[in-house]
């Protein structure tokens, strides 16, 4: 599948196109069928009641004297004025900050946030200069969020959607119960990162810690440093054209594309022996028997 | 859930109570149940700080004690100076923050662990710490209350610990708050945010070895743990790394010394622990909003992995 052009993607199957682009390679039948959104339903990206923001507004929020319930109102009252660039200043760790942005908004977060920052997102560009706390952009369902320095553990926690980039180093689990998107961190990661991940893929251009990709039903991990231990049912592949393509444009377009390439990148998946997504329920097996 | 905090300036002395106070109340969503400090002050030569409490304070009970207790407290503490002037203590300075709470600066040439045992023998008396620098101070209520009762904005010194504690396993009350003394080891405490799983089995080891408890709280355990260890001869980093796999559960917790401050995460890295380092200063607390609290310019932080031990020197 080497060398697939963006127009023989378009023109291809859904179940072909999802092959072609390495997303997975299971059996799509039963509960376990993919649904994917095409992108000429632009109404099931869009929410109706959300207003329409002019990026070239900008508006800046001093967070400092703020509680986090007065800062994500202020945010949602700017883009009610058609805000479309926000400005968080002194946010000083502060939790929750920016959580459920449903629609399109540049924002540039001057400083670190706390916990849970960014949770639920679906849409936004986010810059963060500072670090994050645990459990950023949990649940993230689209949009591109970059953190500059380091981030916490459980990064991108459920994510499903978008880009979610760390140019440090993060915390433990990162990636955790992971439904789609891309998790990109320019330095390592701690244990347990990919945990029953589902779908997506995740990009560690430092090493991994211990029990890498454990009970993952899906999806693929790079790995450019060591990998401490592999977890439960995760296991090695041959790193394709495909990916060498896709981690290249991915990692050039974020600006962390290492000097050597991706040649020495390992690829984890998973092994998929733990699978009984299309096994009967003990209920159902004593009906049909 | 509990929130912890150390901090530690290299080679000078700074306001360490007014800033453990900033981050601990910064921390206080965490746990407002109860806040203690363990704060090094410098060095007292030839002299000993002994904290001491002569009374229980629970959530139903008010700061002051009613005056049937207010008479058995004063008996208690007339008793315990009675110990301690039988056994030839010098009592240098003797100050109360509550009538329930004593400090005392004393000289003694005798063993220090046979003196601290007479002492709290003495009925519902409990040395709170014991060493030539180390403060310790723990209450009911949050960090602002109980550093402004014990008088902690003005304590110079080097480095220090705190803990606001929400309650779980234990009750609301001065016993199960942290931070905990290494009893009998001078100027060491622990505080500690997880729960320990194999609690009892280490306590049942730790007293057939002749460790004393004085609470059901499972972080009393790791101080008495590294009072073991210490006694062994392990150095306070062997100590730390051992915990690692011989106390089961989800941990963080910090130890201090006289001159050192230690860190260690447990094996799945479950309870969070922010990191700042530099040359001269070393902060760290389970969120990045208490580090924010004494450093609001743009710093690097980090999370500590699993596993992961650290120690410092002053």
């Amino acid at each position: 599948m080497a060398g697939v052009s963006d127009t023989e993607l378009r023109e291809m199957t859904q179940e072909d196109r999802v092959k072609a682009l390495g997303m997975t390679t299971e059996q799509l039948t039963g509960r376990s069928m993919f649904i994917e959104f095409k992108p000429e339903e632009e109404e099931r990206f869009t929410y109706p009641w959300l207003a329409d923001v002019d990026f070239n507004k900008r508006a800046e929020i001093d967070t400092d004297k703020m509680m986090t319930t007065e800062v994500n109102e202020r945010i949602r009252e700017l883009m009610n004025e058609g805000y479309g660039t926000i400005v968080i200043k002194n946010p000083r760790g502060k939790h929750s900050v920016a959580v459920g942005i449903l629609s399109r908004l540049n924002l540039i977060v001057e400083g670190s946030l706390g916990y849970f920052g960014l949770g639920l997102i679906d849409g936004p560009n986010v810059r963060i200069q500072g670090r994050v706390g645990w459990s950023c952009a949990e649940n993230m369902m689209a949009g591109v969020v970059v953190v500059e320095k380091n981030a916490g553990s459980t990064f991108g926690a459920a994510m499903r959607g978008g880009d979610l980039v760390c140019r440090g180093s993060v915390g433990s689990r990162t990636g955790i119960d992971m439904k789609g998107g891309t998790i990109i961190v320019g330095g390592d990661t701690g244990a347990l990162s990919g945990f029953m991940m589902q779908r997506g893929r995740m990009i560690f251009c430092g090493n991994a810690g211990k029990n890498l990709g454990d009970s993952m039903y899906d999806g693929t991990i790079y790995v450019g440093g060591d990998i401490q231990s592999l977890g439960v049912d995760a296991v090695p592949a041959e790193l394709t054209d495909l990916d060498r393509q896709w981690l290249t444009r991915k990692l050039t377009q974020y600006e962390m594309l290492p000097e050597k390439g991706v040649d020495h990148f390992t690829k984890i998946v998973a092994g998929k022996q733990l699978w009984n997504y299309d096994n009967l329920e003990p209920s159902e097996k004593k009906l049909i028997l | 859930m509990c929130g912890i905090a150390g901090l530690m300036h290299r080679g000078k002395v700074a306001n360490v109570g007014k800033e453990m106070t900033s981050m601990l109340q910064a921390l206080k969503h965490r746990g407002p149940d109860s806040t203690g400090f363990a704060v090094y002050g410098p060095p007292h030569p030839g002299e000993y700080i002994m904290r001491l409490k002569l009374d229980e304070r629970s959530d139903d009970m008010d700061a002051h004690v009613d005056f049937q207790n207010e008479k058995l407290v004063e008996q208690r503490l007339q008793e315990v100076e009675r110990r301690m002037q039988e056994k030839g203590v010098d009592v240098r300075d003797r100050q109360e923050a509550t009538p329930y709470a004593q400090r005392f600066i004393i000289r003694y040439d005798g063993d220090m662990e046979n003196l601290a045992r007479y002492i709290e023998d003495v009925d519902k008396v409990e040395i709170l710490s014991l060493g030539n620098s180390l403060e310790l101070i723990k209450d009911l209520g949050d960090a602002t209350t109980v550093s402004s009762q014990y008088e902690l904005g003005e304590f110079d010194g080097s480095h220090g610990i705190g803990h606001t504690r929400m309650a779980t396993e234990s009750d609301v009350d001065i016993r199960s708050a942290h931070p905990y003394w290494a009893f009998p080891y001078n100027d060491v405490s622990v505080v500690h945010n997880g729960q320990i799983t194999n609690y009892w089995i280490m306590r049942r080891k730790m007293e057939r070895s002749g460790h004393r408890f004085m609470s059901s709280c499972d972080s009393e355990l790791l101080a008495v743990y590294t009072a073991h260890n210490l006694a062994e001869g392990a150095t306070l980093e062997d100590s730390l790394r051992e915990s690692i796999s011989e106390i089961d559960g989800v941990f963080t917790y910090l130890v201090a010394t006289k001159d050192q401050l230690g860190m260690a995460k447990d094996t799945m890295a479950a309870k969070p622990l922010v990191l700042y380092e530099s040359d001269d200063l070393i902060a760290m607390a389970s969120e990045e909003v208490a580090i924010r609290a004494i450093l609001p310019q743009e710093i690097d932080t980090y999370d500590p992995y699993d596993e992961e031990v650290r120690v410092w020197q002053a």
